[in-house]
Protein backbone atom coordinates (compact mmCIF):
# COMPACT_ATOMS: atom_id res chain seq x y z
CA UNK A 1 0.00 0.00 0.00
CA UNK A 2 2.87 2.33 1.25
CA UNK A 3 4.84 1.61 -1.95
CA UNK A 4 2.37 2.30 -4.06
CA UNK A 5 1.25 5.52 -2.65
CA UNK A 6 5.02 5.96 -2.77
CA UNK A 7 4.97 5.10 -6.38
CA UNK A 8 2.08 7.44 -7.20
CA UNK A 9 4.38 10.28 -5.71
CA UNK A 10 6.76 9.33 -7.79
CA UNK A 11 5.17 8.88 -10.76
CA UNK A 12 3.68 12.57 -10.42
CA UNK A 13 6.67 14.00 -9.57
CA UNK A 14 7.89 12.93 -12.94
CA UNK A 15 4.66 13.66 -14.67
CA UNK A 16 5.30 17.35 -13.30
CA UNK A 17 9.17 17.64 -14.44
CA UNK A 18 7.92 16.43 -17.91
CA UNK A 19 4.93 18.70 -18.17
CA UNK A 20 7.44 21.30 -16.48
CA UNK A 21 10.10 20.70 -18.41
CA UNK A 22 8.38 20.07 -22.34
CA UNK A 23 6.75 23.47 -23.02
CA UNK A 24 5.71 23.46 -26.53
CA UNK A 25 3.53 20.76 -26.24
CA UNK A 26 1.24 21.69 -23.02
CA UNK A 27 1.98 25.94 -22.89
CA UNK A 28 -1.35 26.07 -24.65
CA UNK A 29 -2.86 24.97 -21.25
CA UNK A 30 -1.15 26.38 -18.20
CA UNK A 31 -4.18 24.43 -15.96
CA UNK A 32 -3.16 21.26 -17.70
CA UNK A 33 -0.04 20.54 -14.38
CA UNK A 34 -3.22 20.49 -12.29
CA UNK A 35 -5.55 17.49 -13.99
CA UNK A 36 -3.37 15.03 -12.33
CA UNK A 37 -3.21 16.57 -8.80
CA UNK A 38 -4.85 17.04 -6.00
CA UNK A 39 -4.32 18.17 -2.56
CA UNK A 40 -4.85 21.46 -0.37
CA UNK A 41 -2.74 24.67 -0.25
CA UNK A 42 -2.71 27.25 2.50
CA UNK A 43 -0.87 30.68 1.69
CA UNK A 44 -0.88 33.05 4.38
CA UNK A 45 1.50 36.29 4.44
CA UNK A 46 2.10 39.63 3.01
CA UNK A 47 -1.04 41.48 2.21
CA UNK A 48 0.06 42.88 -1.21
CA UNK A 49 -0.14 39.46 -2.73
CA UNK A 50 -3.67 38.59 -1.99
CA UNK A 51 -5.31 39.42 -5.00
CA UNK A 52 -2.87 37.67 -7.02
CA UNK A 53 -3.16 34.29 -5.24
CA UNK A 54 -6.82 34.90 -4.91
CA UNK A 55 -7.51 35.26 -8.54
CA UNK A 56 -5.17 32.12 -9.54
CA UNK A 57 -6.63 30.23 -6.39
CA UNK A 58 -9.95 31.00 -8.39
CA UNK A 59 -8.68 29.62 -11.80
CA UNK A 60 -7.17 26.52 -10.57
CA UNK A 61 -10.07 25.37 -8.13
CA UNK A 62 -12.37 25.75 -10.67
CA UNK A 63 -10.31 23.68 -13.00
CA UNK A 64 -9.84 20.87 -10.70
CA UNK A 65 -12.35 20.97 -7.60
CA UNK A 66 -9.92 18.60 -5.98
CA UNK A 67 -7.69 21.36 -5.09
CA UNK A 68 -8.62 23.27 -1.96
CA UNK A 69 -6.27 26.96 -1.93
CA UNK A 70 -6.98 29.54 1.03
CA UNK A 71 -5.58 32.68 1.10
CA UNK A 72 -4.60 34.61 4.22
CA UNK A 73 -2.85 37.38 4.64
CA UNK A 74 -1.22 38.47 8.27
CA UNK A 75 1.78 40.37 6.85
CA UNK A 76 5.61 39.49 5.67
CA UNK A 77 6.66 38.36 9.49
CA UNK A 78 3.57 36.24 9.99
CA UNK A 79 3.87 34.69 6.19
CA UNK A 80 7.97 33.91 7.23
CA UNK A 81 6.61 32.20 10.86
CA UNK A 82 3.63 30.53 9.41
CA UNK A 83 5.35 28.75 6.52
CA UNK A 84 8.44 28.22 8.83
CA UNK A 85 6.21 26.06 11.47
CA UNK A 86 4.50 25.01 9.21
CA UNK A 87 1.40 25.77 9.33
CA UNK A 88 0.60 27.01 5.79
CA UNK A 89 2.87 25.96 2.47
CA UNK A 90 3.03 28.98 0.76
CA UNK A 91 4.27 31.85 3.03
CA UNK A 92 4.61 35.20 1.22
CA UNK A 93 6.63 38.11 2.06
CA UNK A 94 6.88 41.35 0.26
CA UNK A 95 10.45 41.71 1.11
CA UNK A 96 13.75 39.48 0.96
CA UNK A 97 13.95 36.66 3.74
CA UNK A 98 16.91 37.84 6.28
CA UNK A 99 19.63 35.32 6.49
CA UNK A 100 18.35 34.63 10.05
CA UNK A 101 14.99 33.49 8.56
CA UNK A 102 16.57 31.21 5.76
CA UNK A 103 18.87 29.46 8.06
CA UNK A 104 16.61 29.07 11.05
CA UNK A 105 13.37 27.34 8.87
CA UNK A 106 15.06 26.19 5.68
CA UNK A 107 12.62 28.38 3.48
CA UNK A 108 13.30 28.72 -0.29
CA UNK A 109 12.10 31.66 -1.66
CA UNK A 110 10.57 32.43 -5.69
CA UNK A 111 10.54 35.91 -6.31
CA UNK A 112 7.37 36.88 -8.91
CA UNK A 113 6.33 40.12 -8.98
CA UNK A 114 7.64 43.94 -9.08
CA UNK A 115 5.58 46.05 -6.86
CA UNK A 116 6.11 49.36 -6.52
CA UNK A 117 5.16 51.83 -3.62
CA UNK A 118 3.66 54.60 -4.01
CA UNK A 119 3.59 58.32 -2.40
CA UNK A 120 -0.26 59.08 -1.48
CA UNK A 121 -2.71 61.84 -0.89
CA UNK A 122 -6.06 62.73 -0.86
CA UNK A 123 -7.41 63.56 -4.58
CA UNK A 124 -8.43 66.67 -2.71
CA UNK A 125 -4.95 68.20 -1.84
CA UNK A 126 -3.60 70.39 -4.50
CA UNK A 127 -0.21 69.41 -4.18
CA UNK A 128 0.59 66.93 -7.10
CA UNK A 129 4.66 66.28 -7.30
CA UNK A 130 7.22 66.24 -4.54
CA UNK A 131 11.21 65.80 -4.60
CA UNK A 132 12.85 62.79 -2.67
CA UNK A 133 13.98 65.66 -0.31
CA UNK A 134 10.44 67.06 0.21
CA UNK A 135 8.99 63.38 1.22
CA UNK A 136 11.58 62.88 3.52
CA UNK A 137 11.43 66.37 5.88
CA UNK A 138 7.99 65.46 5.74
CA UNK A 139 8.11 62.25 7.56
CA UNK A 140 11.19 63.50 9.41
CA UNK A 141 8.43 66.19 10.95
CA UNK A 142 10.24 69.03 9.82
CA UNK A 143 8.05 70.30 7.16
CA UNK A 144 4.77 70.29 8.94
CA UNK A 145 2.25 72.39 6.43
CA UNK A 146 1.15 72.06 3.22
CA UNK A 147 1.93 75.61 1.99
CA UNK A 148 5.41 74.98 2.81
CA UNK A 149 5.42 72.41 -0.14
CA UNK A 150 3.21 74.49 -2.65
CA UNK A 151 -0.49 73.04 -0.83
CA UNK A 152 -3.22 74.76 1.30
CA UNK A 153 -2.04 76.56 4.80
CA UNK A 154 -2.86 73.23 7.09
CA UNK A 155 -0.96 70.63 9.15
CA UNK A 156 0.29 67.75 7.33
CA UNK A 157 -0.64 64.34 8.52
CA UNK A 158 1.48 61.69 8.58
CA UNK A 159 0.38 58.16 8.44
CA UNK A 160 2.90 55.32 8.25
CA UNK A 161 3.05 51.32 8.69
CA UNK A 162 4.40 49.03 11.40
CA UNK A 163 7.79 47.67 11.39
CA UNK A 164 6.43 44.39 10.15
CA UNK A 165 5.26 46.19 7.08
CA UNK A 166 7.21 44.98 3.59
CA UNK A 167 6.28 48.13 1.83
CA UNK A 168 7.62 50.13 5.15
CA UNK A 169 10.56 48.71 4.24
CA UNK A 170 10.52 49.29 1.11
CA UNK A 171 9.59 52.89 1.39
CA UNK A 172 11.77 53.34 4.39
CA UNK A 173 15.26 52.19 2.56
CA UNK A 174 14.64 53.16 -0.99
CA UNK A 175 12.66 57.03 -0.30
CA UNK A 176 13.81 57.60 3.13
CA UNK A 177 17.14 56.68 2.65
CA UNK A 178 16.53 54.83 6.59
CA UNK A 179 16.24 58.46 7.39
CA UNK A 180 13.59 59.02 10.32
CA UNK A 181 9.91 59.07 10.38
CA UNK A 182 8.10 61.28 13.20
CA UNK A 183 7.16 59.54 16.47
CA UNK A 184 3.79 61.54 15.99
CA UNK A 185 3.07 59.67 12.96
CA UNK A 186 -0.16 57.61 13.13
CA UNK A 187 0.52 53.82 12.63
CA UNK A 188 -1.78 51.60 10.58
CA UNK A 189 -1.55 47.99 9.72
CA UNK A 190 -2.52 47.28 6.40
CA UNK A 191 -2.68 48.54 2.39
CA UNK A 192 -6.11 48.72 3.02
CA UNK A 193 -6.53 50.52 6.15
CA UNK A 194 -3.98 52.93 4.76
CA UNK A 195 -5.46 53.71 1.69
CA UNK A 196 -9.01 54.42 3.88
CA UNK A 197 -7.45 56.66 6.26
CA UNK A 198 -5.89 58.48 2.32
CA UNK A 199 -9.01 58.54 0.89
CA UNK A 200 -10.55 60.40 4.51
CA UNK A 201 -8.26 62.97 5.46
CA UNK A 202 -7.61 66.02 2.64
CA UNK A 203 -4.47 66.48 4.65
CA UNK A 204 -2.86 63.29 5.19
CA UNK A 205 0.34 61.64 3.57
CA UNK A 206 1.05 58.27 3.42
CA UNK A 207 2.14 55.07 0.70
CA UNK A 208 0.81 52.17 -0.14
CA UNK A 209 1.71 49.22 -2.76
CA UNK A 210 1.27 50.56 -6.62
CA UNK A 211 -1.49 48.12 -7.31
CA UNK A 212 -3.58 49.40 -3.97
CA UNK A 213 -3.57 52.68 -5.93
CA UNK A 214 -7.04 53.55 -7.39
CA UNK A 215 -9.16 57.00 -7.38
CA UNK A 216 -9.90 57.19 -4.19
CA UNK A 217 -6.24 58.18 -3.27
CA UNK A 218 -3.53 60.34 -5.45
CA UNK A 219 -0.10 58.90 -6.09
CA UNK A 220 1.88 61.49 -6.79
CA UNK A 221 5.20 62.21 -9.03
CA UNK A 222 8.40 61.56 -7.17
CA UNK A 223 11.35 63.88 -8.51
CA UNK A 224 9.05 63.77 -11.64
CA UNK A 225 8.72 60.25 -12.04
CA UNK A 226 5.19 59.21 -12.03
CA UNK A 227 4.87 55.91 -10.13
CA UNK A 228 3.63 53.86 -12.50
CA UNK A 229 4.33 50.31 -13.65
CA UNK A 230 5.72 50.80 -16.67
CA UNK A 231 8.55 53.72 -14.89
CA UNK A 232 8.99 50.98 -12.46
CA UNK A 233 9.98 48.25 -15.08
CA UNK A 234 12.16 50.61 -16.63
CA UNK A 235 13.71 51.95 -13.48
CA UNK A 236 12.42 55.52 -14.16
CA UNK A 237 10.74 54.80 -10.58
CA UNK A 238 12.46 53.02 -7.91
CA UNK A 239 10.69 53.07 -5.33
CA UNK A 240 10.32 48.77 -6.15
CA UNK A 241 10.20 46.27 -4.22
CA UNK A 242 10.52 42.13 -5.12
CA UNK A 243 7.39 40.21 -4.37
CA UNK A 244 7.94 36.39 -3.05
CA UNK A 245 6.41 33.30 -2.46
CA UNK A 246 8.50 31.18 -0.15
CA UNK A 247 8.09 27.45 1.06
CA UNK A 248 10.12 25.14 3.47
CA UNK A 249 12.57 23.81 1.74
CA UNK A 250 11.80 22.45 -1.95
CA UNK A 251 7.75 23.03 -3.31
CA UNK A 252 5.96 19.49 -3.02
CA UNK A 253 4.45 18.89 -6.75
CA UNK A 254 1.00 20.43 -5.99
CA UNK A 255 2.91 23.50 -4.60
CA UNK A 256 5.75 23.38 -7.60
CA UNK A 257 2.65 23.59 -10.01
CA UNK A 258 1.08 26.24 -8.43
CA UNK A 259 4.64 28.72 -8.43
CA UNK A 260 4.70 27.46 -11.91
CA UNK A 261 1.47 28.36 -13.05
CA UNK A 262 2.03 32.52 -11.00
CA UNK A 263 5.36 32.55 -12.54
CA UNK A 264 3.68 31.28 -16.18
CA UNK A 265 2.09 33.85 -18.82
CA UNK A 266 -1.97 33.12 -17.05
CA UNK A 267 -0.10 34.60 -13.93
CA UNK A 268 1.50 36.99 -15.50
CA UNK A 269 -1.60 38.16 -16.77
CA UNK A 270 -3.19 38.23 -13.16
CA UNK A 271 0.04 39.95 -11.76
CA UNK A 272 -0.23 42.71 -14.11
CA UNK A 273 -4.19 42.98 -13.80
CA UNK A 274 -3.76 43.89 -9.90
CA UNK A 275 -0.91 46.81 -10.22
CA UNK A 276 2.20 44.61 -10.28
CA UNK A 277 4.94 43.97 -12.98
CA UNK A 278 5.22 39.98 -13.75
CA UNK A 279 9.21 38.61 -13.74
CA UNK A 280 9.04 35.49 -16.00
CA UNK A 281 10.95 32.47 -15.72
CA UNK B 1 -11.53 25.19 38.21
CA UNK B 2 -8.04 23.12 37.84
CA UNK B 3 -8.61 23.75 34.19
CA UNK B 4 -8.88 27.30 34.80
CA UNK B 5 -6.10 28.00 37.37
CA UNK B 6 -4.00 25.42 34.98
CA UNK B 7 -4.30 27.30 32.42
CA UNK B 8 -3.68 30.44 34.00
CA UNK B 9 -0.51 29.11 35.53
CA UNK B 10 0.31 27.83 32.20
CA UNK B 11 -0.25 31.24 30.27
CA UNK B 12 1.99 33.07 33.49
CA UNK B 13 5.00 30.07 32.85
CA UNK B 14 4.84 30.71 29.52
CA UNK B 15 5.13 34.50 29.55
CA UNK B 16 7.66 34.52 32.09
CA UNK B 17 9.99 32.41 30.25
CA UNK B 18 9.98 34.63 26.94
CA UNK B 19 10.65 37.25 28.76
CA UNK B 20 13.45 36.14 30.64
CA UNK B 21 16.04 36.86 28.44
CA UNK B 22 14.98 40.44 28.43
CA UNK B 23 15.61 40.32 32.37
CA UNK B 24 18.21 38.03 32.00
CA UNK B 25 20.20 39.71 29.21
CA UNK B 26 20.13 43.10 30.89
CA UNK B 27 18.02 44.29 28.01
CA UNK B 28 15.35 45.74 30.79
CA UNK B 29 16.74 48.91 30.81
CA UNK B 30 16.10 49.19 27.09
CA UNK B 31 12.79 47.67 27.31
CA UNK B 32 11.33 49.66 30.20
CA UNK B 33 12.66 53.12 28.82
CA UNK B 34 10.42 55.93 26.52
CA UNK B 35 11.91 55.28 22.63
CA UNK B 36 9.95 53.01 20.44
CA UNK B 37 12.76 53.21 17.40
CA UNK B 38 13.76 49.28 16.67
CA UNK B 39 15.69 49.99 13.65
CA UNK B 40 17.98 52.31 15.86
CA UNK B 41 18.15 49.41 18.55
CA UNK B 42 15.93 50.94 21.00
CA UNK B 43 12.82 49.51 21.83
CA UNK B 44 10.79 50.93 25.20
CA UNK B 45 7.65 50.05 25.79
CA UNK B 46 6.60 52.70 28.40
CA UNK B 47 4.70 54.91 25.98
CA UNK B 48 2.48 52.10 25.14
CA UNK B 49 2.14 51.08 29.28
CA UNK B 50 0.74 55.00 29.59
CA UNK B 51 -1.26 54.83 26.61
CA UNK B 52 -2.94 51.82 28.05
CA UNK B 53 -3.49 53.38 30.98
CA UNK B 54 -4.97 56.18 29.97
CA UNK B 55 -7.16 54.88 27.68
CA UNK B 56 -8.51 52.68 30.27
CA UNK B 57 -9.06 55.23 32.79
CA UNK B 58 -10.53 58.16 30.50
CA UNK B 59 -12.77 55.64 28.38
CA UNK B 60 -13.80 54.40 32.20
CA UNK B 61 -14.48 57.65 33.15
CA UNK B 62 -16.90 58.25 30.68
CA UNK B 63 -18.89 55.34 30.45
CA UNK B 64 -19.03 54.69 34.24
CA UNK B 65 -20.90 57.94 35.20
CA UNK B 66 -23.09 57.55 32.20
CA UNK B 67 -23.52 53.86 33.41
CA UNK B 68 -24.57 54.35 36.55
CA UNK B 69 -27.11 56.74 34.91
CA UNK B 70 -28.70 54.56 33.00
CA UNK B 71 -29.02 51.96 35.88
CA UNK B 72 -30.52 55.08 37.77
CA UNK B 73 -32.60 55.83 35.22
CA UNK B 74 -33.68 52.23 35.22
CA UNK B 75 -34.51 52.27 38.83
CA UNK B 76 -37.28 54.84 39.49
CA UNK B 77 -35.35 58.01 38.38
CA UNK B 78 -36.75 57.38 34.91
CA UNK B 79 -40.13 56.49 33.45
CA UNK B 80 -41.06 52.73 34.01
CA UNK B 81 -42.31 51.95 30.14
CA UNK B 82 -38.93 53.40 29.48
CA UNK B 83 -36.96 50.47 31.54
CA UNK B 84 -37.37 47.37 29.13
CA UNK B 85 -35.99 48.87 25.84
CA UNK B 86 -33.11 50.81 27.67
CA UNK B 87 -31.69 47.43 28.89
CA UNK B 88 -32.61 45.61 25.91
CA UNK B 89 -30.65 48.57 24.29
CA UNK B 90 -27.39 47.75 26.68
CA UNK B 91 -27.79 43.96 26.39
CA UNK B 92 -27.94 44.58 22.03
CA UNK B 93 -24.48 46.48 22.72
CA UNK B 94 -22.74 43.24 24.43
CA UNK B 95 -23.57 41.00 21.43
CA UNK B 96 -21.74 43.73 18.83
CA UNK B 97 -18.03 42.02 17.99
CA UNK B 98 -15.81 44.62 18.96
CA UNK B 99 -14.28 45.31 15.41
CA UNK B 100 -17.66 46.69 14.56
CA UNK B 101 -17.17 49.46 17.25
CA UNK B 102 -13.86 50.15 15.65
CA UNK B 103 -15.37 50.18 12.03
CA UNK B 104 -18.15 52.48 12.47
CA UNK B 105 -15.71 54.82 14.69
CA UNK B 106 -12.94 54.95 11.68
CA UNK B 107 -16.14 55.93 9.32
CA UNK B 108 -17.71 58.40 11.43
CA UNK B 109 -15.94 59.15 14.48
CA UNK B 110 -12.61 59.86 13.05
CA UNK B 111 -13.57 62.30 10.56
CA UNK B 112 -16.10 64.06 12.89
CA UNK B 113 -12.66 64.31 15.49
CA UNK B 114 -10.89 65.70 12.49
CA UNK B 115 -13.51 68.03 11.51
CA UNK B 116 -14.05 69.83 14.98
CA UNK B 117 -10.23 69.76 15.63
CA UNK B 118 -8.33 70.37 12.21
CA UNK B 119 -4.85 70.19 13.61
CA UNK B 120 -5.39 66.17 14.32
CA UNK B 121 -5.96 63.72 12.17
CA UNK B 122 -8.60 61.64 13.80
CA UNK B 123 -7.23 58.85 15.39
CA UNK B 124 -6.61 60.01 18.49
CA UNK B 125 -6.86 59.28 22.40
CA UNK B 126 -9.49 61.15 22.52
CA UNK B 127 -11.74 58.75 19.43
CA UNK B 128 -10.44 55.33 20.99
CA UNK B 129 -11.91 56.92 24.57
CA UNK B 130 -14.59 57.77 23.31
CA UNK B 131 -15.67 54.07 21.31
CA UNK B 132 -13.96 52.24 24.21
CA UNK B 133 -16.25 54.17 26.24
CA UNK B 134 -19.28 52.66 24.47
CA UNK B 135 -17.90 49.04 24.60
CA UNK B 136 -17.51 48.72 28.30
CA UNK B 137 -20.68 50.33 28.88
CA UNK B 138 -22.68 47.24 28.76
CA UNK B 139 -20.44 45.42 31.59
CA UNK B 140 -20.60 48.16 33.68
CA UNK B 141 -24.50 48.72 32.85
CA UNK B 142 -25.20 44.82 33.58
CA UNK B 143 -22.90 44.33 36.52
CA UNK B 144 -24.36 47.70 38.43
CA UNK B 145 -27.83 46.21 37.25
CA UNK B 146 -27.61 42.99 38.41
CA UNK B 147 -26.98 43.86 42.10
CA UNK B 148 -29.75 46.58 42.02
CA UNK B 149 -31.92 44.10 40.90
CA UNK B 150 -31.44 42.08 43.77
CA UNK B 151 -31.64 44.72 46.33
CA UNK B 152 -34.52 46.94 44.59
CA UNK B 153 -37.22 44.30 45.82
CA UNK B 154 -35.86 43.41 48.75
CA UNK B 155 -35.63 47.84 50.06
CA UNK B 156 -38.42 49.45 47.42
CA UNK B 157 -41.59 48.95 49.40
CA UNK B 158 -40.15 49.62 52.98
CA UNK B 159 -37.91 52.83 51.26
CA UNK B 160 -41.18 53.91 50.01
CA UNK B 161 -43.47 53.43 52.91
CA UNK B 162 -40.57 55.47 54.66
CA UNK B 163 -42.14 58.43 52.41
CA UNK B 164 -38.42 58.63 50.36
CA UNK B 165 -38.72 59.57 46.65
CA UNK B 166 -37.62 57.50 43.74
CA UNK B 167 -34.45 59.54 43.38
CA UNK B 168 -33.61 59.42 47.07
CA UNK B 169 -33.97 55.84 47.36
CA UNK B 170 -31.67 55.30 44.65
CA UNK B 171 -29.60 57.82 46.60
CA UNK B 172 -29.40 56.62 49.64
CA UNK B 173 -30.51 53.10 49.73
CA UNK B 174 -30.03 51.24 46.32
CA UNK B 175 -26.46 52.80 45.79
CA UNK B 176 -25.16 52.17 49.11
CA UNK B 177 -26.82 48.64 49.39
CA UNK B 178 -25.54 47.82 46.18
CA UNK B 179 -21.95 48.96 46.77
CA UNK B 180 -20.59 45.90 46.10
CA UNK B 181 -22.11 45.63 42.07
CA UNK B 182 -20.45 49.41 41.70
CA UNK B 183 -16.89 48.08 42.67
CA UNK B 184 -17.14 45.19 40.18
CA UNK B 185 -18.45 47.37 37.53
CA UNK B 186 -15.57 49.60 37.87
CA UNK B 187 -12.90 46.78 38.32
CA UNK B 188 -14.09 44.72 35.50
CA UNK B 189 -14.95 47.68 33.00
CA UNK B 190 -11.96 48.69 33.73
CA UNK B 191 -10.10 45.56 33.00
CA UNK B 192 -11.59 45.24 29.74
CA UNK B 193 -11.25 48.74 28.79
CA UNK B 194 -7.58 47.76 29.09
CA UNK B 195 -7.31 44.71 27.55
CA UNK B 196 -9.20 45.72 23.96
CA UNK B 197 -7.17 45.24 21.03
CA UNK B 198 -9.12 46.09 17.96
CA UNK B 199 -10.41 49.64 19.31
CA UNK B 200 -7.11 50.95 20.18
CA UNK B 201 -5.51 49.24 16.82
CA UNK B 202 -8.17 50.51 14.65
CA UNK B 203 -8.78 54.50 16.12
CA UNK B 204 -6.08 55.42 18.34
CA UNK B 205 -3.08 56.05 15.48
CA UNK B 206 -0.45 53.65 17.19
CA UNK B 207 1.73 56.39 17.08
CA UNK B 208 4.44 54.91 20.05
CA UNK B 209 4.38 58.05 22.00
CA UNK B 210 3.29 59.93 25.33
CA UNK B 211 0.67 61.86 24.64
CA UNK B 212 0.52 65.68 25.47
CA UNK B 213 -2.89 66.55 24.69
CA UNK B 214 -6.49 64.16 24.12
CA UNK B 215 -5.78 64.76 20.63
CA UNK B 216 -2.37 62.99 20.10
CA UNK B 217 -1.97 59.79 18.50
CA UNK B 218 -1.58 56.85 21.09
CA UNK B 219 -0.67 53.51 20.86
CA UNK B 220 -1.66 51.10 23.68
CA UNK B 221 0.18 47.68 24.83
CA UNK B 222 -2.16 45.54 23.08
CA UNK B 223 -2.22 47.18 20.13
CA UNK B 224 1.76 47.35 20.66
CA UNK B 225 1.66 43.38 20.46
CA UNK B 226 -0.66 43.55 17.50
CA UNK B 227 1.21 45.02 15.43
CA UNK B 228 4.77 43.58 16.51
CA UNK B 229 3.55 40.66 16.80
CA UNK B 230 4.18 39.92 12.53
CA UNK B 231 8.00 41.34 12.92
CA UNK B 232 10.90 39.10 12.15
CA UNK B 233 10.82 36.79 15.39
CA UNK B 234 14.50 36.46 15.95
CA UNK B 235 14.06 40.29 16.66
CA UNK B 236 14.53 42.32 20.35
CA UNK B 237 11.82 44.21 19.47
CA UNK B 238 9.94 40.56 18.98
CA UNK B 239 10.41 40.33 22.77
CA UNK B 240 9.62 43.46 23.86
CA UNK B 241 5.80 41.86 23.07
CA UNK B 242 6.30 39.16 25.71
CA UNK B 243 7.21 42.12 28.17
CA UNK B 244 3.87 43.67 27.61
CA UNK B 245 2.13 40.74 27.90
CA UNK B 246 3.64 40.15 31.16
CA UNK B 247 2.69 43.79 32.10
CA UNK B 248 -1.12 43.05 30.61
CA UNK B 249 -1.37 39.54 32.66
CA UNK B 250 0.02 41.08 36.11
CA UNK B 251 -2.18 44.22 36.20
CA UNK B 252 -5.60 42.06 34.97
CA UNK B 253 -4.27 39.40 37.31
CA UNK B 254 -4.24 42.29 40.44
CA UNK B 255 -7.85 43.49 38.97
CA UNK B 256 -8.96 40.36 39.02
CA UNK B 257 -7.75 39.38 42.80
CA UNK B 258 -9.29 42.93 43.63
CA UNK B 259 -12.41 41.63 42.59
CA UNK B 260 -12.84 38.18 44.34
CA UNK B 261 -11.68 39.78 47.80
CA UNK B 262 -14.92 42.23 46.71
CA UNK B 263 -16.66 39.46 45.88
CA UNK B 264 -16.17 37.08 48.82
CA UNK B 265 -16.75 40.08 51.36
CA UNK B 266 -19.62 38.36 53.12
CA UNK B 267 -20.84 41.46 54.74
CA UNK B 268 -23.62 42.99 52.95
CA UNK B 269 -20.38 45.63 52.04
CA UNK B 270 -20.96 49.31 51.96
CA UNK B 271 -23.13 50.66 54.72
CA UNK B 272 -20.21 50.15 57.29
CA UNK B 273 -17.59 51.84 55.25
Amino acid sequence: MLSRKKAALVLILMLTVILGTVPPLWAQDPLAPFKTLEGKIDIAGGTAHIPVMTEAAEQIMKANPKIRITVAGGGSGVGVQKVGSGLVDIGNTGRALTPAEVSKYGLKTFPFAIDGVAVALNPQNPVSALTSQQVRDIFAGKIKNWKEVGGADAPIHLFTRDEASGTRETFWKKLLKKGPIDAKANIVASNGAMKMALAQDSRAIGYLGIGFVDQKVKAIKLDGAEPTQENAKSGAYQVTRLLFMNTKGDPQPLLLAFINYIKGPRGAKIIQKHGFIPIQK
Amino acid sequence: MVISCASVLAILGFLAYFALPIFAGGHLGEIFSWEWRPFQGQCGILPMAVGSFLLAVTAMGLAYPLGLGICGFAHGLGPRWLRRPLLGLIHFLTSIPTVIYGFVSVIFLVPLVRGIFPESTGYSWLTAALTLSLMVLPTIVLLIQAQLQQVDGRVRLASAALGFSPAQTFLWVLGPQASRGLWAAAVLGFSRALGDTIIALMVAGNAPQVPHSLLDSIRTLTAHIALVVATDSTSQAYQSIFASGLILFMVTTAINLTLRRLQSGTRPAASHD
